[in-house]
């Protein structure tokens, strides 16, 4: 089964997504169009085209530094992009004043390289704190959601704990639940298992695999943990220089000619 | 020369950008709180943190003040026969200048630095992005509540620091010579109107703004890991005094001016 097709301006290999983005028959609540982004003289994005369905997981894979974790910031809005379209369940989010772009971010969940928790707040307050901010839930009703997503990564014995007490593996579980919090249709993850030793890494990806099945998401996984990616996600990306050089399966990966791919691959397994 | 001049035009250039940037900032912060909710539990927790802890600091530089201002006074104006004046003296300089400036000082040297340490650790480490990312307005959970719990609390401040400095000149005024502490409230406050009171002290909120805006700015552009925690932590501290040091030079002349 082919799975690229070769874009006759650069000559790079390029997937479906290219050709989904305008897909109009399937409900697509992440959609990125010729994305561009420059550090000063830096290119980092040069064009990307992506598009994630509910329920599947699009693993970006890549060299560090080649602006994976540049484009998840770009996609929920904590980085601009220079030129190109971000649409968010239709909604083109560019442009968007602050409390609009919070609206859309409330249907979104982000977990970051570090897990990002507050480390002046509990475990419990990390969890709870999209929701204190962000819904009209009493405080007894509140205390049970966040018992129950703690429950669902199994940091449920862990509330009263400061995350300088817990594991590098334990504050990833605990940013997940945090990303849940507000129910999100659109999972984002920086770097899930970088850090971590390969045993709690394949615990954290069978956990992003039970709650993608239970909530149904869109997820994007940026890594550069190729295991991780091909337990995790049935379609991935390399992104190379700016562009996404390939799309596809894991196998499809595996199988191409081209000298980067055949090398990240080679490396990364 | 003509590095002395690329030097200054870059330092100036850099002194603009920073004013702009400070400029949207400001703009932010006051956007976050005319279009949102007050996050008042932050707030209580940040008055807390600002006011309380920061008390006992400007109890006891009042205190110090007042035995200084004692101790110098006294001996100067022996020397011009007009001893009689030392309370009102004293109790004028305290209320008028020294109380509003030391705590605004001691305010932005205990507050600046810790605003700016903890907005920048918070920024390097992603909580900052992590605000955002749960949408919610960090200028508005962050920033609005340090700036209004400053502009809050520094005029309290400055009453307790007045009255410990008040009460420490007094007693290193009766250590020298004994006098009741009647007769020196009485001598200290009997030319005192509110025009003397009130300006001096409400325009510690003005402080308040520069360090809470100043801090705040610094702690939430940093950038460079720990050693960009330090810097930020450093320019609140240098910056917001310097500001407070210069404001005060124009609230003064406003204040004679207004409330002569």
């Amino acid at each position: 089964m082919k799975t690229t097709v070769n874009d006759f301006q650069t000559g790079i290999e390029r997937g479906p997504a290219a050709q989904i983005v305008d897909d109009g028959n399937v409900e697509r609540p992440v959609v990125l169009r010729g994305l561009h982004k420059s550090f000063g003289t830096q290119k980092v994005l040069n064009g990307i085209d992506i598009a994630v369905a509910h329920g599947e997981t699009l693993a970006v894979l890549g060299r560090s530094g080649t602006g994976k974790s540049v484009l998840l910031k770009i996609i929920i809005g904590l980085e601009k992009r220079d030129t190109g379209s971000v649409v968010i369940h239709g909604q083109e989010i560019t442009n968007l004043r602050i409390d609009q772009l919070n609206e859309i971010r409330k249907k979104m969940g982000f977990l970051f390289q570090q897990a990002a928790l507050y480390d002046s707040l509990t475990v419990e307050e990390n969890v709870a704190f999209p929701l204190r901010h962000n819904s009209k839930m009493p405080e007894s009703e509140r205390r049970d959601r966040v018992k129950e997503l703690l429950a669902g990564v199994g940091m449920e014995s862990d509330l009263k704990k400061m995350p300088s007490d817990i594991s590098g593996g334990m504050k990833k579980r605990v940013g997940l639940a945090r990303a849940l919090a507000l129910d999100p249709d659109i999972l984002l993850l920086d770097e899930p298992t970088a850090g971590l030793d390969p045993i709690t890494s394949g615990e954290i990806d069978e956990l992003i695999l039970k709650l993608q099945e239970e909530h149904n998401m869109a997820s994007i996984v940026v890594t550069h943990d190729l295991q991780s990616a091909r337990t995790i996600a049935r379609r991935l990306a390399l992104l190379h220089q700016g562009n996404i050089v390939i799309e596809g399966s894991f196998e499809d990966l595996e199988r191409s000619d081209d000298e980067f791919v055949s090398d990240f691959m080679r490396r990364g397994t | 020369m003509p590095s002395t001049i690329t030097s200054a035009t870059t330092t100036i250039n850099r002194s603009l950008e920073w004013i702009g940037e400070l400029g949207l900032f400001t703009w932010q912060v006051v956007r976050a709180l005319v279009t949102g909710p007050l996050e008042g539990r932050e707030l209580l927790r940040q008055i807390d943190e600002i006011g309380s802890k920061s008390l006992p600091l400007v109890a006891l530089a009042g205190a110090a003040i007042g035995v200084v201002l004692a101790i110098e006074s006294r001996s100067s104006l022996t020397r011009f026969g007009a001893k009689s004046m030392l309370p009102a003296a004293v109790v004028f300089t305290i209320i008028h200048e020294m109380g509003p400036i030391v705590t605004g000082l001691v305010v932005s040297g205990r507050v600046g630095a810790g605003i700016g340490a903890e907005l920048g650790s918070m920024k390097v480490t992603e909580q900052i992005d992590a605000i955002e990312a749960s949408g919610v307005n960090p200028y508005r959970l962050l920033a609005a509540t340090r700036i209004l719990a400053c502009i809050l609390v520094l005029p309290l401040l400055t009453l307790a620091t007045d009255f410990c400095g008040v009460i420490t000149s007094y007693a290193a005024d009766a250590l020298a010579e004994p006098i009741s502490f009647h007769l020196f409230i009485h001598n200290g406050f009997s030319q005192f109107g509110f025009n003397d009171f009130l300006p001096p002290t409400f325009k510690t909120a003005v402080f308040g703004l520069i360090i809470g805006l100043v801090a705040c700015f610094q702690g939430m552009r940093t950038r460079g890991g720990t050693e960009g925690v330090g810097r930020s932590a450093t320019s609140s501290v240098v910056l917001s005094s310097l500001i407070v040091i210069l404001a005060d030079v124009i609230l003064v002349k406003v204040i004679v001016e207004f409330f002569p």
